[in-house]
C-alpha cells in the first residue's frame, strides 16, 4: 500500500512528506529528479518509476508533484486515482492547491493525509466526511477558535461514515431547497489540414449543487437517454433502475458533486461548433513567412460561440510575428515560441481574422514542422451530444425544491493540424 | 499568516521557547505549541529533543490536541523506545472510550508505532476492537491487524487474530469487510502458500454483496481478492461475471480496471458461443476508452494494459482505433504507448487512415517520437500486406524531406520491408542511394549497406558505394563491419571478376587488423568458403533467406496469459511477470488464466512430495516386474512378466527408442516444472556444511522380514557411492545379498555387485558401499530424484524407494567456460528461470563460494551491485544438463536468492558409448 508521500515543487524542492508506515528517507527521490532532469518538458515525467527497492508514482498537479512512494504490488491506478482525491481534497480546503496554500495549512494538511489514508489504506476520502472530520480553514473561524479555544476538529463519528448512504449526512437543513445541474460537453478532437474531422469525441459530466433537506430520494430522466452507453456514476447512483429504465434515481450527497460522466465515442457524428481557415507559409530562401486564419461558426443550432482563443506553437524557427488581427488581442511569445490570440465572441457576420507576417532567422532553412492550433470556446445553454433532461422529480420529503439545469459545451483538447 | 511563525523556527533556541510551551498551563498555548512542533517536523526539522513534552500532553480531552500528539508519536516512537512506553497506558485507557471515534483511533496509532515492546501491550486492545460493536473500530482493526503482521508476524499468528480477521470476511457491515479482505491480501503477500484468504462458493457470495455497497477504495480490494478465485464451472463463472459488470461504470478507474482484469480472467471459462460472451466483449470497449479521456498518468496505466488486453483480445478495441490518435501535446510517454496500440490494431480495414496519422507524426517535433513513427510505418508494411506498396511511398516521402534522423528510420525499415517482401520494391534502390552521405547512425548504415550487398547486381556502382564504406573501415561500429563484410562477399560471389581486389582488402581488413573475434572469425570462414569451395560458398552466402515474422514483439503467450491475471497491477505496467521485480519475490505465484490449456504447475503437492519419506512400494508393482530379472528370480505373484526390452545390456538400445522419448520427457519436466529445480535447493541451501545427507532407514525390518536398511548417498572423488547399513533384526541368518536398480531419471546403477560377503547373523549389522555409475537406463520418475531398488536374499526380494540429492550428480567437471556462461546465461528464454530464497544462512559470499565448490557448484563470476554479491554459478550434471545459477548475496541479509536456469541441455552419452544425441531443447 501506500508507504509515503512527497509533495515537490517545480524548482525541485521537497516541501512536504508524509509517511504512513516506517520513514522511507527522503534521497529516494534522487531517482524521481533524475527522471526530471530527462523529461524535457514538466509533465514528461513518467507516472511510474522503478528504484531499486520502492515505487515512485507520481502525479502533476498545479505544478506540483506529488509523489507517493509504494514499496510492493499495489495497482498504479489505486494510487494515481488517490492522489488526484488528495489533491481535491486540498483545492477544496484551501480554495487554490498551491506551495504556499499548503505551507500556510501545513497543520490541517497533515490532519487530513492522516485521516485519507490509514497504514496505506485509505480511510476517509469523501469530502462530506472529511469535513465533518476536520472543518476546513476559514478567516472567521481561526478568530472564532482563537477567542473560544475550541478546535477544528469534529469530536463525533460522521454520521455517513457507516450508514448505507455513505456519502450523505443525516441531518441536512437548509431553508431554500435548491437543486442544480449543470450539464457540461467538451468536445476532443482532431481536425487535418483540409479541414476534414480525423476523429472527435464528446466527454460530457452533470455537475450537481444539490441543497436539499432530510433525505430527499431524486430521479432524473433524460429526453434521448441512448446518447450515453457508456457513462460512470457517483456511487449513488441506483445502477439497476439505470439498466432497466435508463432513469437515473439516486439520493444525493450534500453539496456540490458530480452526478456522472459520460462519453460520446467518436462512432456517433459529432458536430464540430467553428472551421477554421488557415495559410501558415514558409518559403525556401524567403526569411518571412505567412501567417492567414479566419474562424467562422458551423454547427452551432444558432447560440453564439463565445470565449474563444486560440493558441498555437510556432517553429522554432520563428524569431516574431508582426499580426493584425481583426478583433481581440493578440499576443507572441518569442521564447516558447507560443502564440495565442484571444479572440472573444464570434460574429458570424463579421468572422474574425489574424492576418500577418513572421520573421525567420536570417539564413536558416525553412521549418519542417507544421504548427498544430488549439482552440478554446464556450457555447452556453447547449449541450452539443444534443442530451436533454426531460424531468427532475424529488420524493421521500415533503417541501417544493427549487430546480435548474443549465447546458454549456466547451472545448477540450480541440486541435486542428495545418 | 500562520505559516511565517510556524516556518520560522529552525535554530535550537527555538526548541527550548516550545519546551516551555509545551509545559505550560494554558490548554491554548499547549495546542499551538504543539502544532508548531508538527509543523516543523512535516518540513522535515528534527524535534525529537522535545519527546517527553509532547508526550506529556497527550492525557486530555481535547481531540484535536490528542490527535496532534498522535501524529508525533507516529513519527518518532521508533526513535525514543523507552519513551514511547510512557504512551502505552493512555492508549489501553483510550481503547476503552465510550466514543467510538477515540477507540479506533488509539487502535490506529498504536499499530504504528512500530516499537516491539508497545505491540505486546497492543493485543488484548486490539482484540477487543476487532470484536467491538461499532463496525468503525472493527474496520480500523482490521487494518491494524495487518500493521500489527508487518512488525511482528509471528505475534499475530500466535495470538489468533488471523482467524479472527478471517471472520471479519463474513461481517454484516461491507467496510469491514473490504477492510479484512484488504488486510489479509497484504498479509498474504508476504505468506504465499499460508492460504489466508481461502475462496469458496460461500465467501465470494459475501464478497460479491459486500462489492455492491463499500467504499469505491474497497471495491478495488474486493475485485482484486475475486480475480483470485478460480470459478468451479461457465455458470458460476458467468454469474460472478453478471455481478461484477456494474462496476465498470464506476467513476474510479482503478475500480475500472480491477473489474476488467475479473472479466478477462473468468471470460476464458465461458463457451464462445453463449450469447453471454458476445455481449460481454461489447460491454468490456466503452469503459477502457473512457480510461483514455482522464489525466495523463491514468492514460499512461491504462494504455499499457490496454496493450495487454489487445494482444490477448484484439476484437474488444478493433473499432475503437480513432481514440489512440495522438494529440500533440500528450506526454511523450502516452504518445509512445499509443503508437504501439494503433499498430497492433491495424488492419487491412483501417489502415489508409492508421498511415495517413503515421505520416502526420513523422513531422512532429518530439526526435524519438517521430523515429518511433517512421518505424511503425514499417511495421505496418510488414503486418498488413495490402498495405505494403502504401507504406513503401509513405516513407519514400518522408526521405525526400531530407530530415536526417527521419530518413535514417526510413532506411531501416525498409530493409526489413524487403525482407518480407524481396524483390517487389526494388525500384526504390535508387533513391535510397541518393541518401548514402547523410547516413551517420550505425544501425542505418548497416541497414544500407545490406541493401547494396543484396541486391549488388542491379546497382552497377555497387562496388564503388561499398569501397566507399570502406575507407574509414575500422572506425566503424562491429555491426556496420559486419555488414560491409558480408556484403562485399555478396558482391564479389554476384559480379567476381571486377571485385576481386575489394574482397581481398575487406578480408585482410577483417582477419589481420582487426581484434574483434567475431568479426575475424566471420572474415575467416568466407575466407576459407572462397578458397576452397566458390560454388559451397555461394549456396551458403546467397541462401534465401527465411521471411520475417509478422509480428516481432508480442508478448510470449504464456507470459501474456500471466500478465493478463494481472492487469492493474505494476506488472502490467512493466510487461514483466511480478517474480521478475517485486521486492523479494517471496510472495509471488505464478497465476495462469483458468480453462486455457496449460496445467498450473502444482507446487504445493510437488514440494509436498518431495520432502515425504521415500514410500515401500508394494511388491505387485508392474514398474518393478522387470527390475530384477537377471540375477534374482521374478516375484512369483501376478506381476506380468517380465518385458524383453528391459535389462541392461539392452540400454543403448532402449535409450535411441523409447529412452530418448523419456529423456526429452524428463527434459522437458525439467524445463517447465519449478519441481525438479526444487532438487537443486538442498545442495545450494545446505551451505554450511559438505553436502551430505543424514543416514535414513529405507526399508524398515517390519516390511522386509526383518532385514533393516538404511544409508545414505555421497560423491567421493568422482564416484557416487550408496553407502547402506544392512542390519538383521529377524531370528535366522540373511545371506545371499544381492541389490538392482529400477531405470530412473538419471541412470544411476550398481557399478558393481553388493559386497556381503560373510553371512549376517541375527542382531548383527554390516555396512557396505556400493559404487554407482550413471550409464544405466533412463526413465522419467516423479519426483526426478527418486530412486526404486530391489533387495534380494535367501529369505525373499524386497522392494523400496528412495531419494537421492540431486548435489550427488553434479560431475567435476561442471566449471563453464567464462565466454560460454555468458553467451549461454543471454541466450536462455525466461521460463527456463525459477527463483527461490535460501533462508538464513550466514556466510558471505565467499566462504559460500568455497562451501559450493566442495559440492562440485563451480563459481564462474563474482559481480558487486549496490551492496548486493552476485555470484554466477554453473554445475553439470552426470547426463551433461547443465544448471546455470545466479546467486544475490546481500550483506547482512541471512536471506539468499537464486534464481537457477537450465540450459542448453548438451551431449548425452549412452551407456554403450556408441550414440551421442544432442538434445536442443528450444522454445515452443
Amino acid at each position: 500500500m501506500i508507504h509515503s508521500l512527497f509533495l515537490i515543487n517545480a524548482s525541485g524542492d521537497i516541501f512536504l512528506e508524509k509517511h504512513w508506515k516506517s520513514v522511507v528517507s527522503r534521497s529516494v527521490c534522487d531517482y524521481f529528479f533524475e527522471a526530471q532532469e530527462r523529461a524535457t518538458e514538466p509533465e514528461n515525467v513518467p507516472p511510474v518509476i522503478p528504484t531499486p527497492h520502492h515505487y515512485l508514482i507520481s502525479v502533476l498537479r498545479h505544478r506540483i508533484y506529488f509523489v507517493a512512494v509504494i514499496q510492493s504490488e499495489v495497482p498504479p491506478l489505486f494510487v494515481i486515482e488517490f492522489l488526484h482525491r488528495v489533491v481535491d481534497t486540498f483545492q477544496d480546503y484551501f480554495g487554490v492547491c498551491t506551495e504556499a496554500a499548503i505551507k500556510d495549512n501545513v497543520v490541517v494538511v497533515y490532519e487530513l493525509l492522516e485521516e485519507m489514508l490509514d497504514n496505506g489504506f485509505p480511510l476517509a476520502t469523501e469530502s462530506n466526511i472529511l469535513k465533518e472530520l476536520i472543518k476546513p480553514p476559514t478567516i472567521l473561524r481561526t478568530m472564532v477558535n482563537t477567542i473560544t479555544g475550541s478546535t477544528n476538529v469534529g469530536e463525533q463519528l460522521p454520521t455517513g461514515q457507516l450508514s448505507v448512504v455513505p456519502w450523505r449526512r443525516t441531518g441536512v437543513k437548509y431553508t431554500n431547497n435548491e437543486a442544480y445541474f449543470d450539464v457540461v460537453e467538451e468536445i476532443d478532437a482532431i481536425i487535418d489540414k483540409s479541414g476534414s474531422t480525423i476523429t472527435a469525441e464528446i466527454q460530457g459530466v452533470i455537475d450537481a449543487c444539490v441543497k436539499l433537506t432530510g433525505m430527499p430520494d431524486l430521479t432524473l430522466s433524460f429526453m434521448n437517454p441512448r446518447l450515453l452507453d457508456d457513462v460512470s456514476f457517483h456511487p449513488c447512483v441506483r445502477f439497476k433502475r439505470w439498466e432497466a429504465e435508463r432513469i437515473l434515481s439516486f439520493i444525493p450527497p450534500d453539496g456540490n458533486f458530480r452526478l456522472l460522466s459520460y462519453h460520446v465515442s467518436s462512432q456517433n457524428l459529432v458536430a464540430i461548433p467553428v472551421y477554421i481557415k488557415h495559410n501558415i507559409t514558409f518559403r525556401e530562401g524567403s526569411s518571412q513567412g505567412r501567417f492567414d486564419l479566419t474562424l467562422g461558426p458551423k454547427q452551432t443550432m444558432g447560440k453564439a460561440v463565445e470565449s474563444v482563443l486560440v493558441s498555437s506553437q510556432l517553429p522554432r524557427g520563428v524569431l516574431n510575428a508582426n499580426l493584425n488581427p481583426s478583433q481581440g488581442t493578440y499576443t507572441f511569445d518569442p521564447v516558447t515560441k507560443m502564440l495565442s490570440w484571444d479572440v472573444g465572441k464570434i460574429n458570424p457576420q463579421k468572422l474574425p481574422s489574424l492576418k500577418g507576417t513572421m520573421s525567420l532567422q536570417a539564413g536558416a532553412s525553412k521549418p519542417d514542422e507544421n504548427p498544430t492550433i488549439n482552440i478554446q470556446l464556450k457555447i452556453q445553454q447547449m449541450a452539443i451530444s444534443g442530451l436533454k433532461v426531460n424531468r427532475l422529480d424529488m420524493y421521500g420529503e415533503k417541501y417544493k425544491p427549487f430546480k435548474g439545469i443549465k447546458y454549456m459545451t466547451k472545448a477540450g483538447k480541440f486541435q486542428v493540424r495545418t | 499568516m500562520m505559516c511565517d511563525f510556524l516556518f520560522s523556527l529552525v535554530c535550537t533556541g527555538e526548541i527550548f521557547e516550545l519546551k516551555a510551551e509545551l509545559n505550560s498551563d494554558k490548554k491554548e498555548k499547549k495546542k499551538e505549541a504543539v502544532k508548531k512542533v508538527i509543523a516543523s517536523m512535516t518540513v522535515g526539522k528534527d524535534v525529537s529533543a522535545l519527546f517527553p513534552d509532547v508526550v506529556n500532553c497527550m492525557q486530555t480531552d481535547n481531540l484535536e490536541l490528542k490527535k496532534l500528539v498522535y501524529l508525533y508519536l507516529m513519527n518518532y516512537a521508533k526513535s525514543q523506545p523507552d519513551m514511547a512506553i510512557m504512551a502505552v497506558n493512555t492508549f489501553v485507557k483510550d481503547c476503552e472510550d465510550p466514543n467510538p471515534l477515540i477507540r479506533a483511533l488509539a487502535v490506529r496509532t498504536m499499530g504504528c508505532i512500530r516499537v516491539d515492546k508497545i505491540t505486546e501491550y497492543l493485543c488484548e486492545p486490539l482484540r477487543k476492537c476487532l470484536k467491538d460493536e461499532d463496525p468503525y473500530v472493527r474496520k480500523t482493526a482490521a487494518v491494524c491487524v495487518a500493521k500489527l503482521h508487518d512488525i511482528n508476524a509471528q505475534l499475530v499468528e500466535d495470538q489468533g487474530f488471523l482467524d479472527t480477521l478471517k471472520d471479519l470476511i463474513s461481517d454484516s457491515n461491507p467496510m469491514v469487510v473490504a477492510n479484512a479482505v484488504a488486510a489479509l491480501s497484504e498479509i498474504a503477500e508476504s505468506h504465499p502458500n499460508s492460504n489466508l484468504l481461502d475462496l469458496n462458493p460461500q465467501t465470494i457470495n459475501k464478497l460479491l454483496t459486500a462489492l455492491n455497497e463499500c467504499t469505491e477504495w474497497g471495491q478495488i480490494f474486493i475485485l482484486d481478492c475475486l480475480a483470485n478465485y478460480t470459478p468451479r464451472d461457465d455458470r458460476e463463472s458467468q454469474s460472478i461475471c453478471e455481478r461484477v459488470t456494474p462496476r465498470l461504470s464506476h467513476a474510479n478507474s482503478a475500480v475500472v480496471l480491477s473489474a476488467v482484469k475479473v472479466l478477462m480472467k473468468f471470460m476464458e471459462m465461458l463457451p464462445k458461443d453463449l450469447d453471454y460472451y458476445g455481449t460481454l466483449l461489447k460491454k468490456l470497449a466503452p469503459p477502457l476508452v473512457t480510461l483514455l479521456s482522464a489525466e495523463p498518468e491514468l492514460q499512461y496505466v491504462a494504455l499499457r494494459n490496454i496493450n495487454l488486453i489487445v494482444q490477448r483480445r484484439p476484437e474488444i478495441l478493433k473499432h475503437e482505433m480513432k481514440v489512440f490518435f495522438v494529440k500533440y501535446n500528450d506526454p511523450i510517454y502516452v504518445k509512445l504507448e499509443k503508437l504501439d496500440i494503433m499498430i497492433r490494431l491495424a488492419s487491412q480495414a483501417n489502415i489508409a487512415q492508421v498511415l495517413a496519422e503515421l505520416k502526420e507524426y513523422a513531422t512532429e517535433v518530439d526526435v524519438d517520437f517521430v523515429r518511433k513513427a517512421v518505424r511503425a510505418i514499417g511495421r505496418c508494411a510488414i503486418k498488413v500486406e495490402q498495405s505494403a506498396e502504401r507504406c513503401v511511398s509513405t516513407l519514400l516521402d518522408l526521405i525526400q524531406t531530407k530530415v536526417n534522423y527521419v530518413v535514417q528510420e526510413a532506411i531501416v525499415v525498409i530493409k526489413d520491408i524487403f525482407r518480407k517482401y524481396p524483390n517487389k520494391y526494388e525500384s526504390v534502390i535508387a533513391t535510397l542511394c541518393e541518401n548514402l552521405d547523410s547516413l551517420d547512425e550505425p544501425e542505418a548504415r548497416a541497414a544500407m549497406i545490406w541493401i547494396v550487398g543484396e541486391y549488388a547486381e542491379r546497382i552497377d556502382n555497387a562496388d564503388e558505394l561499398l569501397e566507399s564504406f570502406l575507407e574509414g573501415f575500422h572506425d566503424e561500429s562491429t555491426q556496420v563491419q559486419l555488414q560491409l563484410l558480408t556484403a562485399i562477399v555478396k558482391l564479389f560471389l554476384k559480379k567476381p571478376t571486377e571485385t576481386q581486389e575489394l574482397v581481398q582488402q575487406v578480408l585482410s581488413l577483417a582477419t589481420q587488423d582487426s581484434d574483434n573475434p567475431d568479426l575475424r572469425d566471420r572474415g575467416y570462414i568466407y575466407w576459407r568458403l572462397l578458397s576452397t569451395d566458390p560454388v559451397a560458398a555461394k549456396e551458403v552466402v546467397l541462401a534465401e533467406k527465411p521471411l520475417i515474422s509478422e509480428e516481432t514483439d508480442l508478448i510470449e503467450p504464456t507470459l501474456l496469459e500471466e500478465l493478463i491475471c494481472h492487469i492493474g497491477t505494476l506488472a502490467s505496467v512493466y510487461h514483466k511477470p511480478p517474480s521478475a521485480f517485486v521486492e523479494g519475490s517471496r510472495g509471488v505465484q505464478h497465476k495462469r488464466l483458468p480453462g486455457s490449456s496449460v496445467e498450473s504447475p502444482d507446487t504445493g503437492s510437488a514440494a509436498g512430495v518431495s520432502e515425504a519419506p521415500p514410500a515401500v512400494i508394494p511388491s505387485q508393482g508392474d514398474l518393478l516386474g522387470d527390475l530384477l530379472n537377471l540375477d534374482l528370480t521374478p516375484p512369483t505373484t501376478t506381476g506380468p512378466p517380465p518385458p524383453a526390452s528391459s535389462g541392461m545390456q539392452m540400454g543403448a538400445m532402449d535409450l535411441l527408442g523409447g529412452g530418448l522419448d523419456s529423456l526429452v520427457g524428463l527434459l522437458n519436466t525439467v524445463l517447465s516444472e519449478a519441481v525438479s529445480l526444487r532438487c537443486v535447493i538442498p545442495a545450494l541451501q545446505n551451505l554450511s556444511s559438505h553436502y551430505t545427507t543424514c543416514c535414513q532407514v529405507w526399508l524398515p525390518a517390519m516390511k522386509a522380514k526383518g532385514l533393516e536398511i538404511s544409508g545414505t548417498f555421497v560423491r567421493r572423488a568422482g564416484v557416487i557411492q550408496m553407502e547402506m547399513t544392512l542390519t538383521n533384526k529377524a531370528m535366522s541368518v540373511m545371506t545371499d545379498f544381492a541389490i538392482q536398480f529400477n531405470r530412473n531419471s538419471f541412470g544411476l546403477a550398481p557399478a558393481g555387485p553388493l559386497q556381503v560377503l560373510t553371512p549376517l547373523s541375527p542382531n548383527q549389522s554390516i555396512e557396505a558401499a556400493l559404487p554407482l555409475s550413471t550409464v544405466g537406463p533412463v526413465m522419467k520418475m516423479e519426483p526426478l530424484n527418486n530412486l526404486q531398488v530391489a533387495v534380494k536374499n535367501n529369505i525373499d526380494v524386497f522392494y523400496f524407494s528412495c531419494q537421492y540429492p540431486i548435489s550427488m550428480l553434479f560431475a567435476e567437471d561442471g566449471k563453464m567456460e567464462r565466454q560460454v556462461f555468458l553467451a549461454t546465461w543471454k541466450d536462455i528464454p525466461n521460463d527456463n528461470e525459477s527463483q527461490f530464497q535460501i533462508k538464513d544462512c550466514h556466510l558471505n559470499s565467499d566462504a559460500a563460494s568455497n562451501k559450493l565448490q566442495g559440492s562440485n557448484i563451480f563459481t564462474i563470476a563474482k559481480r558487486t551491485v549496490e551492496g548486493q554479491d552476485m555470484l554466477y554459478q554453473s554445475m553439470k550434471l552426470t547426463n551433461g544438463i547443465w544448471v546455470l545459477a545466479e546467486l544475490r548475496v546481500q550483506a547482512g541479509n541471512p536471506n539468499y536468492t537464486v534464481s537457477t536456469v537450465l540450459v542448453v541441455l548438451a551431449v548425452f552419452k549412452s551407456c554403450a558409448g556408441a550414440a551421442v544425441i544432442t538434445i536442443y531443447y528450444q522454445k515452443k
